[in-house]
């Protein structure tokens, strides 16, 4: 018997260690079950690129799910890939890559806003988060992409929902809200999830000069166009040095809109768009296929924050309420950028208090939004909310919590106090 | 099936009918009460209409702060309520119980609000389908998911059940198309999970909620968001002289890239019958027939097409249409659209079920149900989504024929049970209901069955709202001997039974 081998054939129970690296479902579910037992919280990460974000909580042990990693089934013709949860981002869009397939949500990359270099995490993380990038506005976020899973819940017992057809009603969608709810209500291990065949080719229209109000009446009438845009974002003037392109050919703050097909049809796409914006040909300029791939590669791991020192919020507002959202936190010393066509704010901010946090909230709350803490200095992470929550959805939820979890020992605290 | 088990009947409630009559004109006007026999028969049953129950009670509620009062009076003295919206689901989920006041929805039928900049709709759940695209058509929008009840079904039961449509690949079924819900649930709590943004704060209730079958919360109010009319559709009718090429052409377009808005097979027998019965200009001796609807700019959809009609040449088509005109195109959709009451002239009575199979295994799975047509001697004819896997074997029998009936429940629980094996699902957009409640243990095990039933207590700890559907009920599941008995353990010892 070979050491590997030997490893997988016995049974999980060295629980001395503080940090527990199953790689196998049984012993991640025996890990588990044993905590349940003796009342040992966990905190479950994967590679640990979304640490960070989220409460700080107490937890006994770590359960670290990057060695239960691999591809169990990929069949592109089915459209689907079944994964271990420790799986890789970058591993599952290199098999994908040689079919010319992709995971259309997009990730969001946090690795350089919290480490200075790329790092998308793991399948488990990516879902667990359910952060996903400027393609969303057009075919949903990574929640609309999980088509099942397996995974232990807060007993140790392995319970699954979904498959691996898009079309499947069968019981409870647990698939749903699973994802996004940051490991505190069951454990991923298999996830297979929806893949999409790659774009031929991508282009960029640029306009440049354009203030907020216009960029995102732009952004709204591309959004409603029929030319199907799939990226939709505004850069303020500030952020201008950041993006130097040869095709640029303008200076000034930047409205992008990212059209993808096949030539022929991206071309009399980005015609027509240009017709329906209404806006001089001074003003625009057009990304080739790979200078578009670099800006919205931007876009999606938050480049202008790399290595941020400050603040970040990630807020949330129907598309209609984003210049109001930004005029009303004008008097904050802020830095931001627009995704999703106007639906999402990422916002810099150089100081940050729990009375100015609680101002920001009342502004996105009343604006029909919600908002979450990325990025926060740690002395003042244990004084805040992360996560907002009303009191109605929030006593649903612990006795959902409760049900998959019901003596809090999965990420407890991680969301909201409590659950 | 023939003889289905529901939740024990309280006599007490039957006993109290005048009390609980009375005390619920405190909430309501006295005629949104309706109790007599003539009055509730039209709530008897919804389209799996096999099955008939006249409920004790009926009540309309027009308002949420009544239905609100209702749930909380029902819970406070443990009656049973059964939600309904339109009635036109297809596997008894509106099915009311004998002891159970029966929440009509009909009267919530407005519009609330369209909202063109934000690309949403706000809307009462007893609104149609299809009213959402006639409201937002001459702007040029429309609401993707379109189940072929849409003219009739309510928006609210579509996310009960999570409808598809024919469009599911592209556009995704109802919960990848909507934003917010209002819902209440069965202590009265009035909550809203997203509104008209993109994902919402904290647990994803609104996934949950949808395709819960009615058994978690009532849906008082819905947002759902509305797409542009693409500029061009063209759809190409093509004919295959087996259903294998049929089924190769489907995975090549897909592997190659394409995501067709539409894609449907129909084997020959239905080939025919919604031939003769719409005149859609079918290739009737083809052994299956496609359609294949591709959507986007005037260019794009040239070059697509001309794309889909390589491939099919190359999968040995025997015949293909591309449409010129518009009239032409929904002409083809003419047809597929009819194919249900088309099998209605075929046969006094038929039974559509609805599993979803992955693309690659339609062959499979037709030679399969051939097989079971021979065994049960019922013809069948079936209609395919092929984009999204979802299989309608459509059973034709004869209903008052009770052997009939018994025979076409047992090749459909096969057919269903088959499509599991070959790693598909149980339902694909009807929803499990009555119907298909005592196959949930081919799909489930008994901890993945126990997980889905915490969370029905943790909302509805007496398991009052919509009880006796989806999940099976112990006793039934064990006499009909589908438990499977795994090292001497019956699948189910400690669910509770409703």
């Amino acid at each position: 018997m070979s050491m590997e081998e030997k490893q997988n054939s016995q049974t999980f129970q060295d629980f001395s260690s503080s940090v527990l690296k199953p790689n196998k479902e049984k012993n991640i579910a025996e890990i588990i079950k044993h905590c349940y037992k003796k009342n040992i919280p966990l905190e479950i990460c994967g590679s640990g690129s979304k640490k960070n974000i989220g409460r700080n909580f107490q937890s006994q042990k770590t359960l670290d799910l990057t060695n239960y990693s691999g591809i169990i089934k990929y069949e592109p013709e089915e459209l689907y890939i079944k994964v271990k949860s420790g799986t890789p981002i970058k591993e599952i869009k290199e098999t994908l890559e040689k079919n010319n397939q992709h995971l259309a949500f997009e990730p969001t990359d946090f690795g350089p806003l919290f480490e200075g270099q790329t790092n998308e995490g793991t399948i488990g993380g990516v879902l667990s988060c359910n952060f996903s990038g400027p393609r969303r506005f057009k075919v949903g976020s990574a929640r609309d992409h999980i088509l099942g899973f397996k995974g232990v819940n807060g007993k140790g017992e392995i319970i699954k929902s979904g498959g691996t057809v898009v079309k499947n009603v069968t019981g409870y969608d647990l698939s749903k809200v699973i994802t996004g709810s940051f490991g505190t209500l069951s454990v991923f291990t298999e996830i297979s999830i929806k893949v999409l065949p790659k774009p031929d080719l991508t282009k960029t229209l640029v306009i440049s000069n354009p203030h907020l109000k216009k960029g995102l009446e732009h952004l709204s009438v591309a959004l409603s166009s029929s030319c199907d845009p799939s990226g939709a974002a505004f850069y303020p003037e500030f952020f201008q040095d950041q993006f130097t392109f040869n095709d640029l050919t303008t200076r000034g703050s930047i409205t992008a809109i990212r059209i993808e097909g096949s030539k022929l049809s991206i071309d009399e796409r980005i015609k027509q768009l240009i017709n329906e914006l209404d806006v001089d040909k001074k003003e625009i300029s057009i990304l080739d296929p790979e200078q578009s791939n670099i800006f919205w590669e931007k876009t999606r791991s938050l480049n202008v924050f790399s290595n941020l020192k400050d603040n970040l919020l990630r807020i949330i507002v129907p598309g209609s309420e984003a210049f109001d959202l930004i005029n009303k936190l004008k008097i904050y010393n802020i830095k931001y950028f627009i995704d999703w066509g106007g639906n999402l704010v990422w916002l810099q901010l150089d100081q940050l208090n729990s009375s100015i946090l609680k101002a920001i909230k009342t502004i996105v709350k009343n604006l029909g939004g919600y908002l979450t803490v990325i990025k926060v200095d740690e002395s003042l992470k244990a004084s805040i909310d992360i996560f907002t929550i009303d009191d109605v959805k929030y006593k649903i939820s612990e006795k959902i919590k409760k049900s998959f979890d019901p003596k809090r020992i999965l990420n407890p605290g991680k969301m909201y106090t409590g659950i | 099936m023939t003889n289905l088990q529901m939740p024990k009947v309280d006599k007490s409630i039957l006993s109290s009918k005048d009390k609980i009559t009375s005390d619920l004109n405190q909430i309501l006007k006295s005629e949104n009460i309706l109790s007599h026999e003539d009055e509730i028969r039209p709530y008897e049953t919804d389209a799996l209409a096999a099955y008939k129950q006249k409920p004790l009670l009926v009540v309309l509620p027009e308002t949420v702060k009544q239905v609100s009062e209702i749930l909380m009076y029902c819970n406070e003295n443990k009656i049973k309520v059964v939600p309904r919206g339109a009635g036109t689901g297809l596997s008894g989920g509106a099915l009311p119980l004998a002891d159970c006041v029966l929440l009509g929805m009909g009267k919530f039928n407005k519009i609330l609000e369209i909202d063109y900049q934000n690309k949403c709709v706000v809307l009462q759940p007893c609104v149609t389908n299809l009213a959402i695209t006639n409201a937002v058509q001459d702007k040029k929008f429309y609401y993707a998911p379109d189940p072929s009840s849409q003219i009739a079904c309510s928006i609210g039961g579509n996310v009960a059940e999570n409808s598809g449509g024919v469009h599911s690949l592209k556009y995704g079924a109802t919960t990848n198309n909507l934003l917010g819900i209002q819902v209440v649930l069965m202590d009265g709590t009035i909550a809203r999970f997203g509104g008209k943004t993109l994902d919402s704060e904290g647990y994803d209730l609104l996934g949950l909620m949808t395709g819960s079958e009615g058994l978690l919360g009532v849906i008082t109010e819905v947002t759902v968001k509305i797409l542009k009319k693409p500029e061009v559709a063209k759809a190409a009718l093509i004919g295959f002289s087996s259903i294998e090429d049929a089924g190769q052409c489907v995975s090549e377009i897909i592997a190659k890239g394409i995501i067709p808005a539409g894609m449907e097979i129909m084997d020959k027998a239905l080939t025919k019958a919604t031939n003769d019965y719409s005149k859609a200009g079918y290739p009737v001796d083809a052994e299956a027939m496609m359609i294949v609807e591709l959507d986007g700019t005037e260019t794009e959809v040239s070059e697509l097409i001309k794309r889909v009609e390589d491939i099919a040449k190359k999968n040995k088509c025997s015949s293909i249409k591309i449409n010129k005109s518009e009239e032409e195109r929904l002409k083809f959709w003419a047809g597929r659209k009819a194919a249900f009451p088309a099998c209605g002239d075929l046969a006094p009575d038929y039974m559509c079920m609805d599993g979803s199979i992955p693309r690659g295994k339609l062959a499979e799975v037709l030679k399969e149900i051939q097989r079971l047509s021979k065994k049960y001697e019922l013809p069948v004819a079936n209609a395919f989504h092929a984009g999204d896997g979802n299989l309608h074997p459509l059973i034709m029998f004869n209903a008052n024929d009770p052997e009939q009936l018994r025979k076409t429940e047992e090749f459909g629980s096969e057919i269903l049970k088959y499509c599991v094996k070959v790693g598909g699902a149980l339902t694909g957009e009807h929803g499990v209901g009555i119907e298909k409640r005592e196959l949930m243990c081919e799909a489930f095990n008994n901890t993945d069955i126990k997980q889905q039933i915490d969370i029905k207590v943790a909302l509805d700890p007496n398991s009052l709202l919509n009880p006796g559907k989806v999940y099976p009920i112990l006793r039934k599941c064990a006499e009909e001997g589908r438990v499977h008995v795994h090292g001497g353990k019956t699948k189910f010892p400690d669910i509770p039974r409703f």
